[in-house]
């Protein structure tokens, strides 16, 4: 809605009719000629502003803001603002050539000013100002190109009219940060509509719009203070909507990224809201299949709320347990990598809580075929700080791994990884001979039971099957009268019970 | 069994309570609880044993109480528990008691994961029916309102699952209060929600009173589709089918079309695309009136909107489209409203585009008869077989069939043939393999004569193609061709082409003989299997490649049903003894399946058939139950038995890698 031309566009050129050739307005739709040009057509890129604009009028230079009176300053403003309301294709790079310059330098201009001349941005200038920014920024975002855009792997599609937007950005952030700019005022522009659509720009493949869209997001919540909550409640949908529906949005990182300082400022105690936030939201985002996009970010964010609040930890510890992965080592050793960061902070009294799931955790991932999940895990013994909570609590933590240490000590492949169990071995060794020696003398035993507990449990299945088939049967026999045969069961085994 | 079951009531019984008391419910539930995530996996899996052997009552009391209790757990064991509870209700005692159920059912629909929590949903609406009237209104339609009002996200998008299955058994008074919770539903705060509800909006629609949709569906209708969010107003769209079915032509007109104008030219493409995508839908649903008013005009933007995905769906239903019109004036608006469109999109920049249409296009011959095509669509088939895309290419030639019944083929086969041999040896073997499938149609269509001229040596060079694929297409491609000219052309052309190929250096196409062979002798017949085929077939036995020679065994048994006894006593049997003594392990064990499988042992046995037919292959005459395989150990036989599977994927690779170490390669596997 937004992106249509400002209705009031008259003083977009003055400039008088006939001057020049005037672009025939059905051209403007650049569309039809794009993969002419092209040579890679995978690439072609587009954006469905255009759609909207027909009649197209030509720009002609206006004069320099800094040649006028200033009684006349802010006419000329407005007449530049609306000048930069005027979108071009970028699709077609050899059209009118000439309008886009033009505007352009007027956007250069307006960056330069807003920047460095005291005493521009008066009140009456702020809606063509917030006009001239919603026209140029939102848009519907093109369909992807690429379905299976890996953002690792593939070069990202870039926004062909990036020379204006890139300007219009720059100015959009200058004015934010301009010592003139008064809050008071924009929010009545800046609402909540305004950055819901700001929110939504950052599924832009590009990464330069997102650079932008990420300090500029940071400045509109930290000047715009009524805004903040639903700041953060429509970041929250952005991110179940990735996690539950879609798996895909570009800006992840950059939206986490301004979480992070976000959540840095919040007060103490936390706010129920902020929990959740961290419960329901946070931790499931380790479930997503891109995570090593945006995976340092969120460690850091998750870290922020663990230092702000200590007894978050178990929560925190029993959710990446939950969602620790399966399948997938890449994301498994970032896990870990997480894991040691938030053990870093650990209090030991949150430590005794978690120890031992976590632990078996860690084993399971020391037994892991894949060295370098194995390495990780294993890494967790030269971290100092760990070792002494480790050492704390050996009572717990060694009979949690010993069993599976031991086994993968004698069956890895990997001669690193072998060598690292014997030092942890070595090092619990020296940590409690006696308890080492304990669990040495069970394993055997246990290993036992184990396999005679397996057996039992097939003998429990196969009985089960059995009983199953026998009622089948007896049910198919008696159909006739499928009650009678029913009650007199239900009476004796409730009786038992 | 069955039998002693039937009668004796009594002693079944009490067997039954002997064995339960085999299994308290401590164990099992020990089970279910086990460290093990792979083995709480299965107990869950088998949940439905465990009840059966608790019985109903126990299971009632104390299985789904403890279910209810403790459902925190892996996702994918919460799974298994949300399916299996959807088969219950037998379990639990009969619809009586189905509402035992719903408890553990409603923790798992506000499970986060979205699979467990559709699942559940999924099995509620099951369960839903299996509930009495009363049933229903006493415990689920709570629960309904319950997962309505939850304050996560996640109840509230799987309560709107369930308005459209309890609405109609329920009274009237909570009736109302039913569409009141639907209706706070679509303008939630989250919009996780308010895309859940707009996505059962439709189906909650039709089970309402014409009166409540006119009054509370439309406007909620009206709501979603100008939400704020793109990803919601596109799922109005597909409820707007839904709701358009069931207003009168006025109402229709006042209530809906309104909505669905503005989301043909929504600002967002998604929009417009699904808009294109469920086009014959909502032409079916407005009827022919408002179809020839709104709907043609917003088509035609569609077909030239700035989004390639938008034109792409468009095209798609192009010819849907056509033959959904009335058929009376429909030729005047095809081709004054529609045509000049499509042709337009023949020349797209986008190839997506261009291959949807492609793949319609051909359709609307048989819409508009004989005279338009050749005027008006031919030009188009012409310049589309010419297109620089080979999608485009090969959906026209797909759908020759189409165009042949209008104005046959031949109209066409002048820029066919180029575009068809391009096509063969296009670069990419995936389009070599497409073409190749359209073989058999494009020959029936040209007839004999035009395909030996012209086809005929394309058809050859495809059996030497380097992937293997391809050369499998192209044997039974051949197959296809002899059943459709018959054996005297096969004799004339393909046969003595194919065995020329035996004496080839290369082993793969020696070996691509002994495949056609196995394709082409059951079409050929006896005779020319016996008189032209079987010699070489026995001669390649000596062949110095042990794949060729196993191959030969191979062949040796396919061919074998059709051959008459005497050529198998006398000229098959002494090659695969012989064959039986080879030094490669590989080429013994099909040599002895051979022997043992059909044919020789076979033909000893069942002497009095002098002449299998054609179509008694095995069963009949040749067992495959033989097992009396001289030199061959039982234990041995079960042993390799397995490995053909193996065996067939490995001996692919094989090919298809082109190693001339052949035996190498097999050796890998087989030594393992």
């Amino acid at each position: 809605m937004e992106t249509k031309l400002p209705p009031a566009s008259t003083p977009t050129s003055p400039s008088s009719p006939g001057l020049s050739p005037v672009p025939p307005p059905d051209k403007v739709d650049g569309f039809s000629r794009r993969s002419l040009r092209r040579a890679r057509p995978r690439r072609s890129h587009s954006s469905s502003q255009f759609r909207y604009q027909s009649n197209q009028q030509e720009l002609t230079p206006l004069p320099l803001l800094k040649d006028v009176p200033a009684s006349e300053l802010h006419d000329l403003l407005s007449r530049k603002l609306a000048q930069c309301g005027v979108m071009f294709d970028f699709l077609d790079c050899v059209a009118d050539l000439k309008g886009k310059e033009v505007k352009r330098a007027a956007l250069n201009e307006l960056v330069e000013c807003v920047g460095s001349t005291r005493g521009v941005l008066i009140e009456p200038v702020y809606p063509d100002i917030i006009r001239m920014i919603s026209v140029n920024i939102f848009r519907t975002l093109p369909p992807s190109e690429n379905p299976e855009f890996d953002p690792e792997e593939d070069e990202p599609n870039l926004e062909p009219s990036w020379p204006h937007l890139q300007l219009v950005y720059e100015f959009f952030l200058r004015f934010l940060e301009s010592p003139d700019f008064q809050p008071s005022v924009a929010k009545r522009y800046v609402d909540q509509k305004f950055v819901l659509m700001l929110l939504e720009l950052f599924d832009s493949e590009d990464p330069r719009e997102r650079e932008y869209l990420k300090t500029i997001l940071h400045r509109v919540y930290g000047k715009f203070l009524g805004l903040r909550a639903y700041i953060r409640k429509q970041c929250s949908h952005i991110f179940l909507r990735f996690i539950y529906e879609l798996e895909h949005f570009n800006g992840v990182a950059e939206l986490l990224e301004i979480l992070g300082s976000i959540i840095n400022g919040f007060a103490l105690p936390l706010k129920t809201e902020h929990k959740q936030f961290l419960v329901r939201v946070l931790i499931p985002l380790h479930s997503v299949k891109s995570l090593s996009v945006f995976h340092a970010q969120l460690a850091y964010c998750v870290v922020q709320f663990l230092e702000k609040d200590a007894t978050l930890t178990e929560h925190v510890i029993r959710g990446l347990l939950k969602y620790w992965p399966k399948t997938c080592t890449q994301k498994e050793v970032m896990f870990l990598g997480e894991m040691e960061e938030i053990l870093d902070v650990i209090e030991p009294s949150q430590f005794v809580k978690i120890q031992e799931p976590l632990f078996k955790q860690v084993a399971r991932c020391v037994s892991s075929p894949h060295f370098q999940v194995a390495e990780r895990a294993l890494y967790f013994w030269n971290n100092e700080y760990i070792l002494s909570l480790i050492e704390d609590n050996c009572h717990t933590v060694l009979p949690a791994v010993f069993g599976t240490l031991y086994q993968v000590s004698k069956e890895h492949w990997n001669q690193t990884i072998v060598s690292l169990i014997y030092n942890v071995l070595k090092t619990f060794m020296e940590m409690n001979g006696k308890l080492f020696d304990e669990l040495t003398a069970s394993y055997k035993l246990e290993k036992q039971q184990e396999q005679q507990k397996a057996r039992e449990r097939q003998e429990l299945w196969q009985g089960l099957e059995e009983l199953r088939l026998r009622r089948l049967q007896g049910t198919q026999g008696a159909k006739e009268a499928p009650l009678q045969r029913l009650t007199p069961q239900v009476a004796a085994s409730g009786g038992q019970s | 069994m069955a039998g002693a079951a039937g009668p004796g009531i009594g002693p079944g019984a009490a067997g039954g309570d002997g064995d339960d008391s085999l299994y308290p419910i401590a164990v099992l539930i020990d089970e279910l609880r086990n460290e093990d995530v792979q083995l709480r996996l299965n107990s869950i899996k088998k949940l439905s044993t465990i009840a059966l052997a608790l019985g109903v009552e126990r299971t009632r009391t104390e299985l789904l109480p403890f279910l209810t209790d403790t459902i925190y757990d892996e996702d994918e064991v919460l799974l298994a528990l949300a399916e299996q509870l959807g088969n219950f209700t037998g379990l639990v005692g009969g619809p009586d008691f189905a509402h035992c159920l719903l408890p553990p059912l409603e923790s798992l629909a506000t499970v986060e994961e979205t699979v467990v929590r559709d699942k559940a949903v999924e099995s509620l609406r099951q369960i839903s029916q299996e509930h009495t009237p009363v049933a229903l209104e006493a415990h689920f339609v709570p629960l309904v309102k319950r997962l309505a009002s939850g304050d996560w996200f996640t109840s509230r998008t799987s309560a709107c699952g369930l308005f459209s299955v309890c609405y109609p058994r329920a009274s009237n008074a909570l009736k109302a209060e039913i569409r009141q919770c639907f209706r706070s539903l679509c303008t939630d705060d989250t919009p996780m929600v308010r895309r859940a509800a707009a996505s059962k909006l439709g189906e909650f629609a039709k089970v309402l009173e014409l009166d409540s949709v006119k009054s509370e569906i439309v406007p909620l209708f009206t709501n979603l589709a100008s939400d704020e969010q793109d990803s919601v107003r596109l799922l109005a769209v597909e409820a707007c089918v839904s709701i358009a079915q069931l207003l009168s032509q006025d109402d229709l007109e006042a209530l809906v079309m309104p909505t669905l104008r503005q989301a043909a030219e929504d600002k967002s493409w998604r929009v417009r695309y699904m808009v294109a995508d469920k086009f014959s839908e909502l032409q079916k649903a407005v009827g022919p009136k408002i179809t020839l008013s709104d709907l043609i005009p917003a088509f035609q933007n569609l077909l030239k909107d700035c989004e390639a995905e938008v034109r792409a769906a468009a095209a798609h239903k192009v010819k849907e489209l056509c033959e959904n019109l009335p058929i009376e004036g429909r030729e005047t608006i095809i081709m004054n409203q529609i045509l000049p469109y499509i042709k337009e999109l023949v020349s797209d920049t986008n190839q997506h585009v261009k291959s949807a249409l492609a793949s319609v296009i051909m359709g609307l011959s048989t819409i508009l008869g004989k005279e338009n095509t050749i005027e008006h669509l031919l030009p188009l088939f012409l310049a589309q077989l010419k297109d620089e895309c080979p999608e485009v290419r090969l959906n026209i030639i797909s759908n020759l069939d189409c165009v042949n019944e209008v104005i046959g083929i031949r109209q066409l086969s002048q820029s066919l043939l180029p575009a068809i041999v391009e096509l063969a040896e296009d670069a990419k073997w995936r389009v070599r393999l497409a073409i190749i499938e359209y073989m058999p149609l494009l020959a029936g269509q040209l007839g004999v004569e035009f395909f030996d001229e012209k086809l005929n040596s394309l058809c050859m060079a495809w059996l030497v193609d380097h992937v293997y694929a391809i050369r499998e297409a192209a044997t039974s491609n051949l197959m296809k061709l002899v059943q459709k000219f018959g054996t005297e052309w096969a004799q004339n052309t393909i046969v003595p082409k194919v065995l020329v190929m035996a004496n080839d250096p290369n082993y793969l196409h020696r070996m691509t003989t002994l495949f056609c062979i196995n394709a082409l002798s059951e079409a050929c017949g006896q005779e020319i299997t016996t008189k032209q085929m079987l010699p070489i077939v026995l001669k390649m036995a000596g062949d110095q490649v042990a794949n060729v020679r196993f191959n030969v065994a191979k062949s040796l048994q396919k061919i074998g049903p059709i051959l008459d006894t005497e050529a198998l006593q006398e000229e098959v049997k002494p090659v695969l003894q012989k064959l039986g003594q080879d030094e490669d392990m590989d080429v013994k064990y099909f040599a002895q399946e051979a022997i043992s499988g059909t044919c020789v042992s076979a033909a000893r046995k069942y002497q009095r058939h002098t002449c299998p037919t054609r179509n008694g292959r095995t069963s009949a005459f040749f067992p495959k139950a033989e097992t009396n395989t001289p030199g061959l150990k039982k234990e041995h036989k079960q042993k390799i038995k397995k490995v053909p599977h193996i065996l067939h994927f490995l001996l692919n690779e094989i090919f298809t890698s082109r190693s001339s170490h052949q035996s190498l390669f097999r050796g890998a596997w087989f030594t393992k």
